[in-house]
C-alpha cells in the first residue's frame, strides 16, 4: 500500500482552510498522546495521526443533511465536522463545555447529525437505517460511516451491506484501510478484498491511492452525487496509514513497517511541496491547540446526573 | 504473584497439559500478547493453537463451540467484556442449548472470558458488568476471576463441569496482587464449597454482617471491612464464590445464621441483577432466621460514563458498602 512514483512525487494540494484544518487535527491528536504521556488524561484513546486528510477530504463532499458515523478512531471525524476542537477534548478529559457531559468521552459522541460508538460494526445497520430514513424524508442527503479494515470482520457489515444494496439506500461508507487493526495486520484478518466483498452485494466500490485533496474530491464527486441520485451506496476505500500506536505506547509493528507509513504521512507531502506556507500554517495550529489545551485543563469537571 | 500472571499461567498450563485445548480471540499472539498481556507468551509455545482472529466475537464463539462439539477444549477471548453480547446467540442459543437439547447430555467443554468492568474510564461500551445477563440459562455456568482462587483450578473446574461457562474477569484485578486482603484479615476455603473463599477477622461465624460478593469486588469489600472494623468496630465476613451461577447457598447457611445483616455486593448495574438472585435462594433458605431481608449493593442504574469523576459517581465503591453495611445493621 506505499505509494510510489508519480503519486508520491505529484505536489498536495490544499487551501488555506483545509490545510489549516488538516493541522488542526494533527496537532489535537498529539496533544492527545503528550496529555496522556503526562498522566493527565483518564481513560484510552484512539488517534487519527497519519489518516487526518480522510475526513478533510469528504467535508466537501459532505452537506449539513447528510448523516456521519464516526468511530473508535473518530476525532479527525469530529473535527471536520464540527470547529469545536475545545468541546472536544473537554469531553474526553471531562470538563466543562464536553461535547456530551464527558458521558461518552473519546469513543461516544453524538451531536446534531454526527454519531459515534466504540463497539465496531455496529454502526453500519444503524446508518442504513438512517439512509432508510433519508430516502423518504430528504431525498439527496446521505449517511457517510467510517469503518475500518479490521471491522470487515463483524457479521453485521454484510447484514448491512445487503440491506442497502437490495433497497438501494443512500450510504457512504468510507473504509480507512490503513492494513491494521489494532496489532493485527489486514493479512492476517482479511481474506478477499473490500473491493470484491462489496461487489459481491452489487455495491460499487471506489479505492483511492492518494492524499491529494484536490484528487480525491475529483474522483470522488460524481460518485457520492450518484448516491445522493438513488442510484444505490457506495464503498469508497482508502489506502492509507496509521502513524502512530493503536491507542498510547502499543504499538508493536516493527520499526520498518512503521517507517514505511511515515514515509506517506499526508504531512510530510505536504511540508515538501509548499514549505512556507505549510510551516506558518503549522505553527498557527500548534499555538492554537497549545492554547486550547491550556484553557480546557484549566475549566471545573463536567456535570452529568445519571 | 499478580492475578493477570496466575491467570496467563493457568493458560499456558492448561494448553501443556491438554493436547486439545485451544485459546481463541483477538489480537492475542505475541508479541502483542492480547489488549490485557494475558495470553503474552502462549503463541510463541503453541502456534497452532493459539489463533489470532479476525474482530468477529460471534464467529470466533461459534467456532469454539464447533471445536467443543468434536471433543476438544476451547477458551475464547474477548477483547472487552461488552462485546460478549455480539457472541450471546452461539453462547445461548447454541452452546448452552447443545448440552441437553438434542435428548442426551453432550459436553461443551468451553470457556468465554469476558475481561470485565469499569474504573478505568473506558466509557459505556467498554467498561460494563454483564453477569446478569447470562444468570438462568440452562447447562451455562457464570464464573468470575478472584484474587482468591487460583485461575488454573479454576479453569480445571469449568472444563470439567461438561458445559459451556462465561468467565468474567474484572480488569482491575489484573495487576493485583493474588490472595492479599490486607494485613488485618484472614482468608481460606469455605468448609463445604470447595468454591467459596472466605475472609474473616477471627471468627468467620460471628461476625455482624456477612458479603457475598464475586472476585472482582474483593479489594473493594475488605477496604470496607476494614473501616467499619477501625471506625466502628462491625465485624464482617466476606464470602467469595468463583461460580456465580449456578449458586448453591446451602453450604453458607452456619455462616449466615450468626451474622445480623447479609449483604450481596456486585460491580452490575441495578435492575435483574445476580445479586438479587442470592438473595432470593437465601431467602428460601432461611426466610424466617434473617432479621431482616438480604441487602443489594450495586452499581447505579445506568450507563458507565468515561470521565472519571462521573464513572466514580455511579459506580459501587467501597464508601458504598460500607454505607450498606451500616444501614443494614441499623435496627
Ligand atoms: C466489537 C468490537 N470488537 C473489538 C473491539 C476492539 N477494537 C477496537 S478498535 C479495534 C481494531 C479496529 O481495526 P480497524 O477496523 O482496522 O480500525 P483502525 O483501528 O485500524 O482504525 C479493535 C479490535 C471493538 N471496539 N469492538
Ligand atoms: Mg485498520
Amino acid at each position: 500500500m506505499t505509494e510510489t512514483g508519480a503519486a508520491v512525487l505529484s505536489a498536495r494540494r490544499a487551501d488555506d482552510d483545509d490545510l489549516a484544518l488538516l493541522l488542526l487535527i494533527r496537532h489535537f491528536e498529539l496533544a492527545l498522546l503528550d496529555l496522556f504521556g503526562r498522566g493527565e488524561l483518564n481513560g484510552t484513546t484512539h488517534t487519527c495521526l497519519g489518516q487526518e486528510y480522510v475526513p478533510v477530504a469528504l467535508r466537501r463532499l459532505l452537506t449539513g443533511a447528510d448523516h456521519v458515523f464516526g468511530n473508535h478512531r473518530g476525532h479527525g471525524h469530529y473535527l471536520a465536522r464540527f470547529d469545536d476542537p475545545a468541546g472536544l477534548l473537554a469531553e474526553i478529559m471531562g470538563r466543562e463545555g464536553a461535547v456530551c457531559g464527558g458521558v461518552g468521552g473519546s469513543q461516544h459522541i453524538l451531536r446534531d447529525r454526527y454519531v459515534s460508538t466504540g463497539v465496531q460494526g455496529e454502526s453500519l445497520p444503524v446508518a442504513a437505517g438512517v439512509a432508510l430514513h433519508l430516502k423518504r424524508t430528504e431525498p439527496g442527503a446521505l449517511a457517510c460511516v467510517f469503518i475500518g479494515d479490521g471491522t470487515w470482520g463483524e457479521g453485521a457489515v454484510y447484514e448491512a451491506l445487503n440491506l442497502v444494496s437490495l433497497w438501494r439506500l443512500p450510504l457512504l461508507v468510507i473504509v480507512e484501510n490503513n492494513g491494521i487493526a489494532q496489532s493485527t495486520p489486514t493479512t492476517r484478518q482479511m481474506a478477499g478484498t473490500v473491493r470484491a466483498r462489496a461487489e459481491a452485494f452489487g455495491v460499487r466500490h471506489h479505492g483511492v491511492e492518494t492524499s491529494d485533496l484536490a484528487t480525491i474530491r475529483d474522483e470522488l464527486a460524481p460518485l457520492v452525487a450518484a448516491v445522493r441520485a438513488g442510484e444505490g451506496p457506495l464503498v469508497v476505500e482508502f489506502a492509507t496509514h496509521r502513524i502512530g500506536p493503536h491507542s498510547k505506547g502499543d504499538d508493536t509493528r516493527d520499526p520498518e513497517t512503521v517507517r514505511r507509513a511515515r514515509d506517506n504521512d499526508w504531512y510530510r507531502l505536504y511540508g515538501e511541496a509548499d514549505p512556507e506556507r505549510f510551516e506558518r500554517a503549522d505553527q498557527a495550529q500548534r499555538a492554537r491547540v497549545d492554547a486550547i489545551v491550556r484553557e480546557v485543563s484549566a475549566r471545573p469537571p463536567s456535570r452529568w446526573r445519571p | 504473584m499478580r492475578v493477570g500472571e496466575n491467570l496467563n499461567a493457568a493458560l499456558h498450563g492448561l494448553l501443556e497439559s491438554d493436547p486439545s485445548a485451544y485459546v481463541i480471540g483477538e489480537d492475542i499472539l505475541d508479541p502483542y500478547g492480547g489488549a490485557f498481556k494475558i495470553t503474552k507468551g502462549l503463541s510463541t509455545r503453541f502456534p497452532d493453537r493459539v489463533l489470532g482472529t479476525p474482530i468477529s466475537e460471534s464467529g470466533i464463539t461459534g467456532l469454539a463451540a464447533g471445536l467443543a462439539l468434536c471433543g476438544d477444549a476451547a477458551v475464547v477471548e474477548i477483547m472487552f467484556g461488552d462485546f460478549v453480547a455480539l457472541a450471546f446467540d452461539q453462547i445461548v442459543n447454541f452452546a448452552a442449548k447443545s448440552v441437553t437439547m438434542y435428548g442426551s447430555r453432550l459436553p461443551i467443554r468451553m470457556v468465554v472470558r469476558c475481561p470485565t468492568g469499569g474504573g478505568r474510564g473506558y466509557g459505556p461500551t467498554h467498561s460494563q458488568s454483564l453477569q446478569k445477563h447470562f444468570v438462568g440459562v440452562p447447562g451455562l455456568s457464570v464464573y468470575e476471576m478472584s484474587p482468591l482462587h487460583d485461575n488454573r483450578a479454576v479453569f480445571d473446574a469449568m472444563l470439567a463441569s461438561g458445559g459451556p461457562c462465561v468467565f468474567f474477569e474484572d480488569k482491575i484485578l489484573y495487576t493485583r496482587r493474588m490472595n492479599d486482603v490486607g494485613d488485618l484479615f484472614r482468608h481460606d476455603v469455605l468448609p463445604g464449597a470447595e468454591d467459596v473463599a472466605r475472609v474473616f477477622l477471627e471468627d468467620p461465624e460471628a461476625a455482624d454482617c456477612v458479603i457475598i460478593a464475586p472476585g472482582g469486588m474483593v479489594d473493594r469489600v475488605v477496604t470496607a471491612m476494614r473501616s467499619l472494623l477501625l471506625e466502628q468496630e462491625v465485624t464482617c465476613c466476606l464470602l467469595v464464590p468463583s461460580r456465580l451461577y449456578p449458586f448453591d447457598a446451602e453450604p453458607l447457611l452456619p455462616v449466615l445464621r450468626g451474622a445480623r445483616a447479609v449483604l450481596v455486593a456486585e460491580e452490575g448495574t441495578a435492575g435483574g441483577t445476580w445479586g438479587s438472585e442470592v438473595a432470593h435462594r437465601i431467602h428460601r433458605l432461611m426466610w424466617n432466621d434473617l432479621r431482616r431481608p438480604v441487602a443489594l449493593v450495586n452499581s447505579a442504574d445506568s450507563v458507565i460514563p468515561t470521565a472519571a469523576h462521573l464513572e466514580r459517581a455511579v459506580l459501587v465503591q467501597d464508601s458504598t458498602i460500607h454505607d450498606a453495611v451500616l444501614e443494614a445493621l441499623r435496627d
